[in-house]
């Protein structure tokens, strides 16, 4: 009963706040609304018994992603009329997404009525007193090894790509030499000296 | 007190389990905010000592009802929404770190089996919670259309986002160490570190900079001195809370304290063991565990105030070299280190 109310309020919540990320008008309420839904996602996550990927969703697309759109967003000068403009231009293409997507989702829909996916021959069925973490882990670590590190290769690499291609060299920055800084002595940096009146200090 | 309700009372489950739970969070939520009021003064008083004043000495015996005096004043206060703010974002920000600063209460061990929600993954809805916290500051600074909060918000977002990483790393050491996300088990499993009789992780030489560098981190995550940038009033006249007044302010105050306070208990849970005794000798282990714990929150509390009345603010760039170049190296150092050794104590393999 409570699982079946507390469903009925998550998935209501992301599909309303989803369709309003793509409604609202200003920029900033759309992350909101995205945020919302992310986090809605998370608790139907909790609820399917996964509550290592739900934290992890949290964790990465609210924690972190999100607030990267938030702060890229934010900086926008956000002018309703320029971007209701591109609207016809997109048009064809945002449909024909549409009617993929559509598509999709009627041959899930099919394909489920057949019948569900056959549970009993996974690969590694999980022993239900085993943590989700330790699940994964032992799948990851084992079955899955090389997929997975190639995956982490994949994202090592796309990180040095994204640093190289926004590393520039630019003239003319004194940055802080923060070793410099900490080594330098009283005796370099303050001199006494007995100041004659009525004249200026010599630099 | 689950099965309090249920037998005891003759309730249906679903509704003991429902009482049970509401009864734990206002068991927690209640006292947790009469210890930010009195936390405040503590504070207060702490930097008065170390500058040689006085601090509140005027409402109550020996000042202790200032903060009580200072809540009524603001909620007599009028709420102000300046006219170009963003009017339910604006109202919505104080409302996020109110609200994100009480949540990860609920994995909190106050003793064996007293914890609202003993679950597997507790560390990690700490970090989820604690990566929520940054919601309310960018938001206040952006909805209140003014330029300082909007600089603070962006100082925050950052600095919260740099420390973070460092943050998850450390927590990924001890989670090694203990086998374990949850909470309760971690605490269990700094009994006797190495073999003394000395309850704490900070005791093994392996953790013992972790420990070092997660309370610096905690500093900076509660935006604390020295990294204050946030709020930098000698710059940004208060940062992000420059528009707010009234309860709305308050909800500020009570969230930032209160996420200090939970700060200073995962300080004392992960390296100083939570609500086991100092030493492993049975006698301790009669005084209750919520007192440890207690006693262990209010020495990290101290450590911060004094931290704050003597360490002047870091420049941004120093802050920012500090969470990237410092501590995340360090830390990613140190799981590699610790990995490896517990690799060859379990396994015997050199990893």
């Amino acid at each position: 009963m409570i699982q079946a109310i507390a469903f009925y309020i998550f998935a209501t919540v992301v599909i309303v706040s989803a369709g309003l990320t793509i409604a609202s008008r200003n920029p900033v309420h759309s992350v909101m609304w995205l945020i919302l839904a992310f986090f809605n996602a998370a608790g139907l996550m909790v609820l399917c018994g996964a509550e290592f990927i739900a934290m992890l969703l949290v964790i990465v697309y609210v924690g972190a992603v999100a607030v990267l759109f938030l702060f890229v967003v934010m900086m926008l000068d956000i002018e309703v009329a320029a971007m209701r403009a591109g609207f016809a231009r997109y048009l064809p293409l945002g449909l024909a997404l549409a009617v993929a997507l559509l598509a999709e989702v009627i041959i899930a829909f099919q394909a489920w009525s057949v019948g569900g996916v056959q549970l009993a021959a996974r690969a590694a069925p999980i022993a239900p007193e085993v943590s989700n973490i330790q699940a994964i882990g032992n799948l990851l670590y084992t079955r899955y090894l090389f997929i997975f590190e190639g995956a982490g290769l994949v994202l090592l690499v796309a990180m040095i790509g994204a640093i190289v291609l926004t590393h520039r060299k630019r003239g003319g920055v004194r940055p802080q030499n923060i070793a410099k800084q900490n080594a330098r002595q009283p005796h370099e940096a303050i001199r006494n000296i007995n100041q004659p009146i009525g004249q200026g200090v010599e630099l | 007190m689950t099965a309090f309700f249920n037998t005891t009372l003759g309730l249906p489950y679903g509704w003991a389990w429902a009482i049970a739970t509401l009864v734990g969070i206002l068991a927690i939520a209640l006292p947790l905010m009469l210890a930010v009021a009195m936390v405040i003064y503590v504070d207060r008083k702490i930097w008065a000592a170390m500058a040689l004043r006085r601090g509140p000495n005027v409402v109550g015996p020996f000042g202790l009802l200032q903060s009580f005096a200072d809540g009524l004043k603001v909620f007599l206060q009028e709420t102000i929404v300046p006219s170009a703010a963003n009017r339910g974002l604006f109202l919505l920000a104080p409302i996020i770190t109110f609200t994100v600063a009480l949540i990860v209460w609920a994995v909190v061990p106050f003793q064996p089996g007293v914890v609202v929600a003993n679950i597997n993954v507790g560390l990690l809805y700490v970090l989820a919670a604690s990566s929520l916290g940054v919601y309310g500051v960018i938001l206040s600074g952006w909805a209140s259309n003014s330029k300082y909060p909007f600089y603070s918000a962006l100082r925050a977002a950052a600095q919260m986002v740099s420390y973070e990483v460092a943050i998850g790393f450390i927590l990924i050491s001890v989670v090694m160490w203990s086998g374990s996300f949850n909470l309760t088990d971690i605490v269990e499993a700094q009994k006797s570190v190495l073999g003394i009789p000395v309850n704490g992780f900070f005791l093994n030489p392996l953790l013992f900079p972790m420990a070092v560098m997660f309370f610096i981190s905690a500093l900076a995550e509660t935006q604390r001195a020295p990294f204050d940038l946030t709020e930098a009033e000698s710059e940004l006249v208060a940062g992000y809370q420059t528009e707010y007044s009234s309860m709305s302010f308050a909800l500020f105050w009570l969230g930032e304290y209160a996420n200090v306070i939970l700060m200073c208990a995962l300080n004392a849970i992960l390296f100083w063991g939570g609500y086991l005794p100092p030493f492993d000798w049975a006698p301790l282990y009669v005084v209750p565990g919520i007192v440890w714990l207690l006693l262990k929150m209010c020495f990290f509390f101290f450590v911060f105030s004094w931290v704050k009345a003597t360490v002047p603010r870091y420049r941004y760039d120093q802050l920012m070299r500090l969470g990237w170049k410092v501590f995340l190296p360090v830390s990613l150092f140190w799981v590699f280190l610790v990995s490896g050794v517990l690799m060859y104590a379990r396994v015997g393999v050199p990893a």
